[in-house]
């Protein structure tokens, strides 16, 4: 077991590497420098700078070397100092603004992956034991209906439902009078209130997804000759349904759970823009509109880096719950 | 080997009726039709003896024997009686309980225990082998894990598996085929069961892991003194293991009589036809052997007729193809359904 | 092999054989086809897909007004009501709309548009309208239909500077519609290659691959589809920038479809045929274009009618934000772009109307994917 990690953390070594080099092309990628954009921005505060200015901000920085100096530069001010550059949006390092936005971009994200597998675990069980019910047709047409819709206009939707009925449209994370106040107790109820529609809007496509991942293995599992030894045995049908199908139908299940971190950030960096949530989806997109590279850069890495993070935990934790796996590395 | 079990401990009710299945039926509805799986079938098992119930893939004798137990699955209507000899009431009809009440799950692996074809995936592949069959006896023997861990050790003990303590936390995978099925013998008669059905115990198996199976079953039911439902469609395992053998054919049993007299005074056209498709050891070199012509029909609303007519040799046109065949008694014991016989029939007074 | 009889007492015995005849000698693409025509859905879908597409080719001729055309006259109008019988209960055949003119809502004061019963404009086909080339090859004015100017037909209302929704979304349908065919056409070719290569030889250059599938996959789609397209520089010909935005989605796209190819190769691989064909002495090439590629290329089109679903909602979202189709292009991701503001939805619903349009083809892909699916396995009940 411990070897199967050690050997899964090392091969994790080289994506993260490659991660990198894809965010510097990135960071490279639009026309102009960091030099131009800076220079750029000094016109526009009213003091002008000479090309001369320019060239010897250029070799400070290391620009006018080849690119994989650079890199070399780019990469190793993060691993020494931490130095992700400088954002002109926010005219601090990049490192002060990711801090600032990313404890709640987590809290959003784990709260919504929590939501997913709540919710869509158990009705794919339930869906699966009642395959062809009622019940069974109005949650595929559900999930149906969540695939389809792009999740940032149900976000509109429900903030339009919830100013109709609430007179309140919950945009953002915290309403006005909690969005400097210390933390409380009030101010938590506040945020739990303004997370239902990020939560659901940005859930929904993959849970949709689970459920029916969830159901479809849970039908297979049900069909398997182990469920009828297990009712031959004398067990009762609840007993039967969570420790044999169920057990079973979840392996896969929490294999996808590293990749589902990615498709969260997809559904909250748009969500977050049209909800005004402060994470990191407006903070990207502002970003980006002004070629504010490195701090647009920063931000996928950190979401590459911890996507690579969750599929290395579920990989981890799906090799120790498959027997299979686990007892391939016990010594005899 | 020798037919060993007629001489197994004749103690105390040995040869009394312990299961009588009667009349049992089993329709399934299909997108074409309904499928009479399971059309009318009759037989009782008694103590310490072995039954066997033999026919081609599809004939229902799997079905027939799940239904005892009541876990077919529910697109399965099933009717008939199927009578227990319980000792608190020994008039008790299985099919009448409730199949997911407790009733019923109280004589599951407890009275009436089963072994299934495929050992690889009866077990689940999730939990060591110990888990499951310790499962087994904390739900009807014993609440106490320390105990219930000993009765199955030693259980795995009976069944020839040595090093029991590391086997007993070993999971499925880890185990060969022969191995396999051992350990769903240990688990099954860990209860002590009165009935164990068998579904083609030994298909799966290479043949000489069969014949090591077989024998410990038989050396289990001279310990236990346990009947047996064998379920099979190989002739050659009916002869070693049975007292008495039924013959399916198309959700009907086409004849039925002890194991010597199938054997050397088959009537059924089918049950013949059977008999010349088995190998023999000692016979004449030049004699081929013979095949069945044609397929099993699907019984899918099949009109009232021999469902051998198809394929049968000796068929009466306007006969056997124009009714419901009857019973026949050849002799008390045996019976068989085909027109090509006069005899007492059922319903008769003997 | 030998026909299963069937007892029947009914009659349909014969055409019931017939059929049962019919399945055993079909070729695989055969069952395929009588498979999926069994699954009602997909084939619902399939019409309505159809009819999209032909839509959108035909898009100049049938939207009335062109993509440049407003009226400032007309800017938020809500959509006209086809009409049959006029306000003094008279019967028209030839259907007609009331003109719209503005006036004031009683209760908020805002401005609203209501129907003049004086002006009444008869629906009429064939109308002479703005020039455009029909199907890129000749010049003509003619419109499927319309209204006699100066009337005006707005069937889904109007947008913030007067433009025809209906028209727009049925001109937008060209590049909502097109750029996920065309992107995962790309991943298709990209995906069948490399991940036919990486299951074919496995080995190190299967590691290789899975890594840098692995790595792009690491990356949150949309986030990275937004950095790219922040390298797309601005004022560039239409072609241009639908090019960039096709090469950007298929650039994630394709690693989805490499791994089914390259499961799918690997399985086939040992398949007992394959190894057959192997030992008696096919070569390579003739070993995957007769049996390998046969085996799998069902599931790769299942794979990729599921991947065109993700395109089109990427589409969507990323012109919403203003990185991929910009003006003066249109797709439904920018007719949506006013459907942004809360308020616009609430005074002026009709502006989520292309939202019906994206969920109608996301699903109708869809259920065309999931009839797919299970035709493509004919022998799996």
């Amino acid at each position: 077991m411990l070897q199967y990690s050690i050997k899964r953390i090392l091969m994790a070594i080289p994506v993260v590497v490659f991660i990198s080099f894809i965010v510097f092309y990135i960071i490279q990628l639009p026309p102009g420098d960091y030099v131009s954009s800076y220079s750029a921005q000094m016109t526009a505060a009213g003091e002008v700078m000479t090309q001369e200015d320019m060239d010897q901000m250029r070799a400070n920085l290391g620009l006018d070397r080849p690119v994989y100096e650079q890199y070399a530069i780019w990469i190793k001010k993060i691993v020494l100092h931490g130095d992700f550059g400088f954002s002109f949006n926010y005219n601090k390092p990049v490192l002060d603004v990711v801090k600032q936005y990313m404890g709640l971009t987590l809290v959003v994200s784990l709260v919504t992956m929590a939501f997913q597998y709540l919710v869509a675990i158990p009705i794919g069980i339930y869906t699966a034991v009642k395959q062809y019910s009622a019940e069974d047709y109005f949650f595929s047409g559900i999930s149906f209906l969540g695939m389809a819709t792009p999740n940032f206009l149900l976000a509109i939707i429900l903030m339009y439902l919830s100013y109709t009925w609430f007179g309140d449209p919950l945009l953002g994370l915290f309403s006005n009078e909690y969005v400097n106040a210390p933390w409380s107790m009030a101010k938590l109820m506040d945020l739990l209130k303004h997370l239902v529609i990020p939560v659901i809007v940005i859930g929904l496509a993959s849970t949709a997804d689970l459920i029916r991942v969830m159901r479809g293995q849970m039908l297979d599992e049900l069909n398997k000759p182990n469920v009828v030894t297990a009712r031959s045995k004398g067990l009762s049908e609840a007993k039967i349904l969570f420790k044999y199908p169920t057990r079973a139908a979840l392996n896969p299940i929490v294999s996808t759970f590293g990749w589902s971190l990615s498709s969260i950030f997809t559904g909250s960096t748009i969500t977050a823009i049209v909800l005004n949530l402060p994470i990191q989806g407006p903070v990207m997109y502002k970003a980006l509109l002004g070629q504010d590279m490195y701090l647009a850069g920063s931000w996928l890495l950190f979401m590459a880096l911890l996507t690579v993070l969750g599929t290395l935990i579920s990989d981890i934790l799906l090799a120790w719950l498959d027997p299979k796996i686990r007892t391939e590395f016990r010594g005899n | 080997m020798t037919t060993q079990t007629v001489q197994a401990a004749q103690t105390g009710k040995d040869g009394q009726p312990l299961l009588s299945v009667q009349d049992l039926k089993i329709r399934i509805k299909m997108d074409n039709g309904t499928m009479h799986a399971v059309d009318g079938v009759d037989f009782v098992i008694k103590r310490g003896q072995t039954l066997g119930l033999v026919g081609e893939s599809g004939c229902g004798k799997s079905l027939t024997s799940r239904a005892i137990i009541g876990i077919n699955p529910k697109e399965c209507e099933t009717t008939g009686k199927i009578v227990y000899d319980d000792e608190s009431d020994s008039d008790l009809d299985l099919l009448a309980l409730d199949p997911k009440g407790k009733r019923i799950r109280s004589i599951r692996g407890r009275k009436i225990a089963m072994i299934f074809q495929e050992p690889m995936t009866a077990f689940s592949p999730m939990y060591t082998i110990g888990n499951q069959i310790v499962e087994a006896i904390r739900t009807h023997r014993t609440k106490n894990k320390k105990e219930a861990k000993k009765i199955a050790l030693e259980m795995l003990g009976k069944v020839g598996i040595s090093d029991q303590e590391k086997r007993f936390d070993q999971y499925p995978h880890e185990f060969s085929g022969g191995m396999r099925q051992r350990a769903m013998i240990s688990m099954a008669l860990s209860c002590n069961p009165e009935l164990l059905i068998a579904d083609e115990p030994t298909t799966a198996l290479d043949v000489t892991i069969q014949a090591q199976v077989l024998e410990l079953m038989q050396a289990l039911q001279r310990e236990f003194g346990m009947a047996i439902l064998l379920v099979t469609h190989d002739l050659g395992i009916i002869a070693e293991m049975c007292d008495e053998v039924a013959v399916m054919y198309l959700g009907k049993i086409v004849e039925q009589a002890p194991v010597k007299e199938l054997f050397y005074n088959p009537k059924h056209p089918y049950t013949k036809g059977l008999m010349k498709s088995m190998p023999r050891l000692g016979g004449e070199k030049s004699v081929r052997l013979e095949s069945i012509e044609g397929s099993v029909p699907m019984p899918i609303d099949m009109p009232p007729m021999c469902g051998f007519y198809d394929r049968c040799k000796d068929r009466i046109e306007g006969v056997c193809n124009a009714r419901a065949v009857p019973k026949t008694y050849i002799s008390d014991q045996h019976t068989v359904r085909c027109f090509l016989y006069t005899g007492r029939q059922e319903g008769e007074p003997s | 092999m030998r026909t299963i009889p069937v007892f029947r007492r009914t009659r349909t015995q014969t055409a019931k054989s017939a059929a049962a005849k019919d399945i055993q000698i079909s070729s695989q693409w055969r069952l395929i086809y009588l498979k999926f025509k069994r699954h009602k859905l997909a084939r619902i879908s399939m019409y309505v897909l159809g009819f999209l597409y032909l839509v959108a080719l035909f898009a100049q001729f049938i939207a009335p007004y062109g993509l440049q055309s407003y009226d400032s006259k007309y800017v938020n109008a809500s959509p006209m009501t086809i009409r049959f019988i006029d306000s003094e209960g008279k019967f028209h055949l030839r259907p007609f709309v009331y003109e719209l003119k503005s006036a004031r809502d009683p209760e908020t004061m805002r401005k609203i548009f209501v129907a003049d019963p004086e002006k009444r404009y008869s629906l009429q086909f064939f109308v002479k309208g703005e020039e455009y080339k029909f199907l890129g090859m000749f010049s003509t004015t003619r419109h499927l239909f319309g209204v006699e100017e100066p009337g005006r037909l707005f069937l889904l209302g109007t947008d913030a500077m007067g433009r025809d929704m209906f028209s727009r979304i049925v001109l937008g349908s060209q590049i909502s519609l097109s750029i996920p065919l065309v992107g995962v056409g790309i991943s298709f070719v990209l995906g069948l290659i490399i991940g036919g290569i990486s299951g074919y030889f496995g080995g190190w250059i299967d590691s290789i691959i899975q890594r840098i599938i692995e790595i792009i996959r690491s990356f949150p789609t949309l986030p990275l589809w937004m950095a790219l397209s922040a390298a797309i520089p601005p004022r560039i010909p239409i072609v241009t920038m639908y090019l960039y935005i096709v090469i950007i989605f298929a650039f994630i796209g394709w690693t989805d479809l490499a791994r089914v190819v390259r499961g799918k190769f690997i399985s086939l691989k040992n398949e007992d045929y394959v190894v057959a064909a192997k030992i008696a002495g096919v070569g390579n090439t003739k070993i995957i274009v007769k049996h390998l590629l046969p085996g799998f290329l069902s599931y790769l089109v299942v794979a990729t009618t599921l991947a065109i679903p993700n395109m089109i909602l990427g589409e969507t979202a990323m012109s919403f934000l203003g990185l991929g189709i910009r003006s003066p292009a249109t797709s439904w991701g920018v007719l949506l772009q006013e459907a942004q503001k809360i308020e616009n939805v609430a005074l002026y619903p009709w502006k989520l109307i292309p939202l019906a349009f994206v969920v109608l083809t996301v699903l109708a892909y869809n259920f065309l994917g999931d009839g797919l699916r299970d035709a493509a396995d004919p022998y799996k009940k």
